[in-house]
């Protein structure tokens, strides 16, 4: 696999072609001003078991047990998992049932943990990344439970151990931060950028890359400068200005934009030669290799209309929310929807007891105006203004006519299973039609038809088991009534040809 | 359903706010058509207008909806205006009222409201009444000869519209019209414009026509404020413009004395119009930017070819309602590619 070579981002005919996205106001103001603020201890901690995609981490610790910062609490299960470490020193509550951030807003499993304000660790192995094998760095950074910081919270080492079978020659860092309202990669960037160059490079080694391009947008010049200035005379990393602009910071779109390659609809990025980490990310891989800290941490923008004093906090993983929001003063208005993540795909969250995980990048107290502006969706007029924004190139108006109608069959043939659920359609539709949340509804119906079809197979396959085993063992006892009727047969065949011979003989002898 | 999905934040378009936004493109060249054809053409616009609300108000009643937010949407008014727009300025009350009422109850509720109907409600309208209606619909003014400059007074209005008083001395015939006419007399072009076509004042509206069509420089203008504002593309309006313009000049190179230039057949019946604020109408329009394209050509070569071939002298309105009824089909085989894929949907493998 060659390195693609990266087109020339400022082309003027590129920017006039590709005109997908939307582009909502950037509210990032004022958090994105201060320095990020580290959060004091709260008293106890809620650390839900899956925190990430794939099988749920399984809990190493009893209740009344004491751990200290950096612990194995609970261990990975299977291909795709997470472990989960004691972000402070402090005595196990027990196992429990809590609210956790999901859209089902269901709850699930969590270890809690009463924190003791000693903060005391656990002595770590500081490592040099460059004289760590690549299947070492990956197996470190599964160690330290380490998940897609940008909200994907894909298990890292899982995307790092395909470069060890084939080696990915691109490492793209996402430090887009295209959802309004958000800064904390922004803070990240600017505060702590030799962190984030730093672990490229130990990405780029694990997974046997050639360059790195960290593309960022253009609403974010000192994270720019600041990254420049600490990539300044490493010859593998380079920094790209993208064009502010959502969803730019979406995996396929990054991709696009700064190689001009397309992610296939059926494949990943590594076929065609590339990796995209999110900046975050790349910071808590370099910690997690040189100073072996699991990521128990990660900052987060608590902000919106309704907040105080909106900012950036850097919190320890499984922090109540609430403990945030009055960090940041309250809310000075009645909040009319929080929002966990960012405005576009954020979920809506009905406690503040959820605690904050490893994927999560803000907290928005939204106030009524902030919202939609429409009580009701109204008819698609249809303007076209959801076809121009998608970036995948789908119709969501006919999409959305078609699961309205029932069809699921006709919606996936034009393209439902490539939406990305970006809600960029949603935003643009001037009769506010909630496409997105079709989309959204049919995809967990399909996955639904999926099982249930899966389940089908299986029992069918139970039944024509059984079947072609009573077949095989009917078959069988069949065969061997056969076989010993024949045998029977012979047997006194045998013994009537003995009978005969022996009548012969008798008479050869009588003869 | 889960009851609230992301995203929680939503764009400053609504559909409210895109109809106003045209109407206030649609208002310089409705103030030029009033100066220019005085108080009946004020009147007509009235009576269009506030026949295509009752009517909308109509149909919300036998919807059994509330008639309020249907009203407040604005579309019934911008189809009235519009409709308005295309009507000889001095016609008859019952002329804007019959096309009112058939355009928002036939054109668009009988196809099921507001985003549903296939054709333009406002040229559906147009067009059943110039069916209907031929003399009406085809009586012009002279520029000038009864417009605010000429001191007609309002009360004059009404006979005009209510009574159907139009002096026979302000009447004249429109470019097409006349062009039509004197060439089925066998009369060259070259004849038969002189006097009528001078590109100068007809870009500034001084022509016979319909009430607010005439002003093509101010209907360009708010077409390309709507382009700007980003409530229409430019794809639409490009695309009609070049369907006329191109076939018109080629032909009028080859035969000069039979063709229009192509200029005159911008600026004179309603190409300007049509291309801006007709055409673009989302509901009857495609929604992929080819088939944008490919609607938009179509309209204005159709329009051309209607102008110099068809029965009647004017094409715009048979040109859009043509295209319109070829609206679905453009659509579905324009589908843009969609990321990841190759045209024919199949998924790109690895390089
Ligand atoms: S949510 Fe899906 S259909 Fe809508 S813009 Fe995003 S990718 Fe396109
Ligand atoms: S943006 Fe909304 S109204 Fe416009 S075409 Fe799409 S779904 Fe219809």
């Amino acid at each position: 696999m060659n390195t693609p070579a990266p087109l020339p981002t400022h082309s003027f005919l590129r920017r006039l072609l590709q005109r997908w996205g939307a582009h909502p106001e950037a509210r990032k103001h004022p958090a994105a001003d201060t320095d990020v603020t580290v959060l004091p201890l709260p008293p106890r901690l809620i650390l839900p078991l899956a925190q990430h995609i794939g099988a749920p981490a399984r809990p190493l610790v009893q209740a009344g047990q004491y751990v200290l910062r950096g612990e194995l609490i609970a261990e990975a299960q299977g291909a795709i998992s997470a472990p989960l470490h004691a972000p402070t020193s402090g005595t196990i509550i027990g196992i429990a049932d809590v609210p956790v951030p999901h859209a089902s807003g269901l709850a699930g499993p969590a270890i809690l943990l009463e924190t003791d304000g000693r903060d005391e660790a656990l002595p770590a192995e500081h490592a040099d990344p460059f004289s760590l094998e690549p299947a070492e760095i990956a197996r470190r950074v599964a160690a330290a439970g380490v998940v897609g910081m940008g909200g994907a919270t894909f298990p890292s080492a899982v995307k790092l151990a395909l470069g060890q079978k084939n080696p990915i020659p691109t490492l793209i860092l996402n430090g887009g931060e295209c959802e309004p309202y958000l800064s904390c990669d922004d803070r990240l960037m600017r505060e702590r950028a030799p962190e984030v160059i730093d672990g490229a490079r130990i990405i780029l080694r694990a997974i046997g890359g050639e360059r790195a391009l960290i593309g960022v947008e253009s609403n974010k010049p000192q994270a720019i400068a600041a990254l420049r200035a600490a990539a300044d005379g490493i010859a593998d990393v380079d920094i790209v200005e993208v064009p502010s602009r959502y969803p730019m910071g979406s995996e396929k779109q990054l991709i696009s934009w700064l190689t001009g390659r397309e992610i296939p609809a059926e494949g990943r990025s590594a076929d065609i030669g590339v990796m995209v980490q999110n900046v975050g990310t790349a910071a808590a891989i370099h910690r997690a290799i040189r100073f072996g800290e699991p990521l128990t941490r990660r900052i987060i923008t608590v902000a919106g209309g309704a907040i105080r004093t909106p900012r950036n906090l850097e919190v320890r993983i499984g922090t109540p929310l609430s403990t945030l929001v009055a960090f940041c003063g309250g809310t000075t208005e009645p909040v009319a929807r929080w929002v966990m993540g960012g405005p576009m795909m954020g979920l809506s969250i009905h406690s503040l007891d959820i605690p904050v995980i490893k994927g999560s990048g803000g907290l928005l107290g939204l106030v009524e105006h902030e919202l939609a502006a429409l009580p009701e969706p109204g008819p698609c007029i249809r303007c076209a203004a959801c076809v121009g924004a998608c970036p995948i190139g789908l119709m969501p108006l006919e999409m959305a006519a078609l699961i309205k109608n029932g069809d699921l069959k006709a919606s996936v043939e034009i393209g439902l299973k490539d939406c990305i659920s970006c809600g960029t359609c949603s935003f643009v539709c001037p009769s506010q039609i909630p496409l997105v949340q079709y989309f959204n509804h049919a995809k967990g119906e399909l996955a639904a038809q999926g099982r249930n079809r899966m389940k089908q197979d299986a029992i069918k396959e139970l039944v024509d088991a059984r079947e072609s085993r009573m077949e095989r063992e009917a078959r069988e006892k069949a065969e061997a009534a056969e076989r010993r009727k024949a045998e029977r047969a012979r047997a006194k065949a045998a013994a009537a040809a003995k009978a005969s011979a022996a009548v012969q003989t008798n008479e050869e002898t009588t003869a | 359903m889960s009851p609230i999905s992301s995203p929680h934040a939503h764009g400053a378009h609504s559909v409210g706010r895109v109809m106003l936004l045209v109407m206030l493109a649609l208002s310089p060249a409705t103030a030029a058509g009033f100066w220019q054809f005085g108080w009946p053409a004020i009147t007509l616009w009235c009576v269009t207008i506030l026949s295509a609300l009752l009517s909308e108000a109509f149909c919300a009643r036998l919807a059994e909806r509330p008639a309020g937010p249907m009203l407040a949407d604005g579309s019934a008014m911008l189809t009235g205006w519009l409709l308005a727009l295309s009507l000889p300025p001095w016609a008859p009350w019952w002329i804007a009222a019959a096309g009112a009422s058939f355009a928002i109850i036939v054109a668009k509720h009988a196809f099921g409201g507001l985003g549903q109907n296939l054709f333009n409600p406002a040229m559906a309208a147009r067009v059943m009444l110039l069916i209907s209606f031929p003399v009406e619909m085809t009586q012009w003014l002279a520029p000038n000869a009864a417009g605010m400059s000429a001191g007609l007074d309002p009360m004059t209005a009404f006979s005009v519209t209510f009574a159907g008083n139009v002096p026979d001395a302000m009447t004249s015939a429109s470019l097409l019209g006349h062009v039509k006419a004197e060439a089925s007399r066998g009369i060259a072009l070259s004849q038969s414009l002189t006097g009528y076509w001078d590109p100068f004042s007809f870009g500034l509206g001084q022509r016979a026509g319909s009430l607010g069509e005439t002003s093509a420089l101010l209907l360009a203008t708010g077409g390309l404020f709507l382009v700007l504002k980003r409530v229409i593309g430019l794809r639409i309006p490009a695309a009609f413009i070049l369907g006329v313009v191109l076939p018109a000049a080629f032909a009028h190179l080859l035969a000069p004395d039979q063709y229009l230039p192509p200029l005159a057949h911008l600026l004179t019946g309603g190409v300007m119009l049509g291309a801006f604020f007709i055409a673009t109408d989302y509901v009857s329009s495609p929604s992929t930017p080819l088939g944008q394209w490919i609607f938009g050509l179509g309209c204005g070569v159709l329009t051309w070819v209607i102008r110099t071939w068809g029965a009647y002298p004017e094409g715009v309105a048979f040109a859009v309602l043509l295209m319109n009824s070829a609206t679905p089909l453009i659509d579905r085989a324009t589908r843009p590619r969609i990321f990841g894929r190759r045209r024919n949907g199949h998924s790109m493998t690895a390089p």
